[in-house]
């Protein structure tokens, strides 16, 4: 199915915008405010989508956008929701738009804070596994085994890819779902449920980044759906902080996470040793999930 | 409503309640924890009319206030210190976006060491930052001043700091005039200033900018900070026909013929103006505004008393350079025809100022002639 025919309104976002050919967090947000709708005001850090949506008076959304310090994105969305409460304006979804920086290093902070009061607003972290923004420094969300320009050949990102979800359902959050842009119609499915629930809501979408990851403009939607189907990065929703579910199980045997790493730049040169252990790393993290689907399923 | 004992933390409280507030953010540091404590008990006998959130850091209290304010809601927090110090990023970008904040700070010396008393050097030190600071002297003059500051800052779409000293005001209890709620909401009226976050308004509040438009927007958040002096003279003298008491921007108390005066911001300002009848020949000038700084008024004050020698009481100290009101001072008189001689008294650490002190200093004057620098361990 074609974006185009999705059963959406209107664009949200005009023609004209800043980023690279072939950005997943352009379409992530493309997506995310169409199944949102115009009722809508939108809190954004630093990030790439503060360059991605031009120079005011310019902008690329059709909607409010308050640009925030970087640390500052989950009490800003505090502020905003509770100041149009005050001014009567309680139907406005406000949504708060970090990337993985401002969400899972210097953003944690607040964004603990925001979802521990249950603060009702809709944060948005559109994950492209770096500090893109700057041109490709590791975060907390670079995956192990990659390099980027803090850990430049023959390092690499030690560690593993801090668990933001697991953090998210720790605080019992009403609502917490993974999403990615090969799935939109799943992206939208998501929002929309979000979009109805009162409290805090979390959504993680993976957003390949073709300068920073080394692929092609063309591969996104590609790498996204390899992503899934590796079960590098799978599709599921979290109620309460205690209800798992799969939203997109792979048909039949999940595929070799080689397959995902191999054409893009930042894992070329990582050792058959390292493949293998992120490998493991996600075949354990893969049966865990799936443990907690079963038990909540049970 | 009559005279009551109040703590100058719960005058503060007080005023916000009294003026009418959409949202109070909280988060405890000592001296300042009595603030929002006081409005969470208004909160909890549900008269605070407006929401009331704690949050988990000064950064995020700041940070809360912008968003609310920037959806059009009136906003205050209260912080200190190591507190006002971490929120710093914060407190460039609110007077950087023009939203009206207000925020009171109760002085306390920023360590290491870990230290409690008053220090100025919490508040001088976010000088540069765009907000408009106003130093208060007793707990009347705190309650009155946070209810002004709210007309003020949103006329002016720039933050203001309503300051005073942890523990000589923050918890000294003294009989505060209080005004009743219908006579001070109708006075600072509903926030009406506009909202930057409007719901089907596309708009890109803040984004990316060139210096080129950076210097004038700088330019204008200059310009209205250099309104500042009047438009408080102006919500004064309504003040003061409704609540007949006021306070202008400085307050000078010189006697005919007195050529000495002593300079002083917030509490030590209240020992000066005490100790005045024992020290001959000696005036005030309590500096209330310092951010901007009343350059003007300063100017004439002295000018038509034909000032020679100006004692400023600095608790504080720029480190390499000494006391911050005496540099600021210096700076102001400088083009003066006949400026004054200004001798700089550092408190800094927060230590007291007593009588005995001040009595000091002006004796070392008769024997010693002009100093430029004391520090106030030695007039001990």
């Amino acid at each position: 199915m074609r974006i185009e025919e999705m059963n959406l309104v209107p664009e949200m976002m005009y023609a004209g915008h800043n980023a690279c050919p072939g950005c997943g967090a352009a379409l992530a947000v493309r997506y995310l405010t169409k199944a949102l709708g115009t009722n809508l005001a939108v809190v954004l850090t630093a990030s790439c989508w503060s360059i991605i949506t031009g120079m005011p008076p310019l902008t690329a959304l059709k909607c409010p956008i308050l640009h925030c310090p970087f640390p500052s994105a989950g009490s800003v969305g505090s502020g905003v929701r509770r100041g149009l409460n005050a001014k009567g304006m309680t139907d406005t979804t406000v949504v708060v738009l970090a990337g993985d920086g401002g969400t899972f290093d210097i953003g944690l902070q607040a964004l603990s804070g925001a979802a521990q009061r249950n603060e009702d607003y809709i944060f948005v972290c559109y994950d492209n596994e770096a500090y893109m923004n700057t041109g490709m420094q590791t975060s907390s969300a670079t995956p192990f085994g990659a390099r980027t320009n803090t850990a430049p050949y023959p390092l690499f990102k030690e560690g593993q890819k801090k668990d933001i979800m697991q953090i998210m359902a720790a605080h019992s959050i009403p609502y917490a779902a993974t999403a990615t842009v090969a799935f939109p119609e799943d992206m939208e499915q998501k929002l929309k449920k979000a979009q109805e629930i009162r409290g805090f809501r979390f959504i993680h979408i993976l957003s390949p980044c073709p300068p920073g990851w080394g692929t092609e403009s063309a591969d996104t939607i590609h790498l996204s759906r390899l992503a899934v189907s590796t079960g590098f990065f799978p599709l599921y929703e979290i109620i309460n902080g205690v209800s798992w579910k799969l939203t997109c199980k792979p048909e039949g045997k999940r595929t070799p996470l080689k397959d995902y790493l191999e054409g893009q730049r930042r894992f070329k040169q990582m050792e058959d040793i390292r493949v293998e252990a992120l490998q493991e790393e996600v075949d354990h993290d893969w049966e865990s999930l799936m443990e907690k689907v079963e038990t909540s399923e049970g | 409503m009559p005279f009551e004992l109040m703590s100058g933390s719960q005058a503060a409280a007080v005023a916000v309640q009294r003026a009418g507030i959409d949202l109070v953010v909280a988060y405890p540091i000592t001296p300042q924890t009595a603030i929002v404590e006081t409005l969470a008990n208004f909160d909890a006998r549900g008269e605070l009319g407006g929401d009331f959130v704690s949050v988990e850091s000064e950064y995020a209290a700041l940070a809360c206030c912008y968003g609310a304010a920037a959806a059009g809601a009136r906003v205050f927090t209260a912080t200190a210190s190591h507190g006002l110090a971490y929120m710093h990023e914060m407190i460039h970008w609110c007077s950087g976006a023009r939203v009206p904040i207000v925020m009171a700070n109760v002085n306390r010396t920023i360590g290491a060491p870990w230290c409690l008393d008053p220090d100025q050097g919490d508040s001088l030190s976010q000088r540069d930052t765009g907000w408009l600071q106003i130093y208060c002297s007793g707990a009347q003059e705190v309650l009155d001043t946070i209810i002004q500051a709210f007309l003020l800052s949103e006329e002016l779409l720039l933050p203001c700091m309503v300051v005073f000293d942890g523990f000589y005001i923050s918890h000294t209890y003294e009989a505060v005039d209080v005004p009743e709620e219908d006579k001070a909401r109708a006075f600072v009226g509903k926030p009406s200033f506009k909202a930057q976050v409007r719901p089907g308004s596309p708009a890109n509040m803040h984004g990316l900018t060139t210096g080129d438009n950076q210097i004038h927007l700088i330019r204008e958040r200059h310009d209205a900070m250099q309104r500042a002096p009047g438009l408080l003279k102006s919500i004064n003298s309504r003040f003061m026909e409704t609540f007949e008491r006021g306070y202008d921007v400085i307050d000078s108390v010189i006697a005919p013929g007195v050529k000495t005066v002593i300079m002083a911001a917030g509490a030590t300002a209240e020992t000066v103006r005490w100790s005045l009848p024992g020290l001959n020949n000696t005036g005030l000038i309590q500096l209330r505004m310092f951010r901007p700084f009343p350059c003007e008024d300063l100017r004439s004050v002295i000018e038509a008393h034909g000032v020679e020698k100006v004692i400023v009481i600095d608790r504080n100290c720029s480190t390499g350079m000494g006391g911050i009101f005496a540099q600021e001072l210096r700076s102001a008189i400088y083009e003066m025809e006949n400026p004054p001689a200004v001798q700089d008294i550092i408190l800094a650490g927060g230590i007291d100022l007593t009588y005995e002190m001040l009595k000091k200093i002006i004796e070392q004057e008769k024997t010693e002639g002009h100093l430029e620098q004391t520090w106030g361990v030695d007039l001990r």
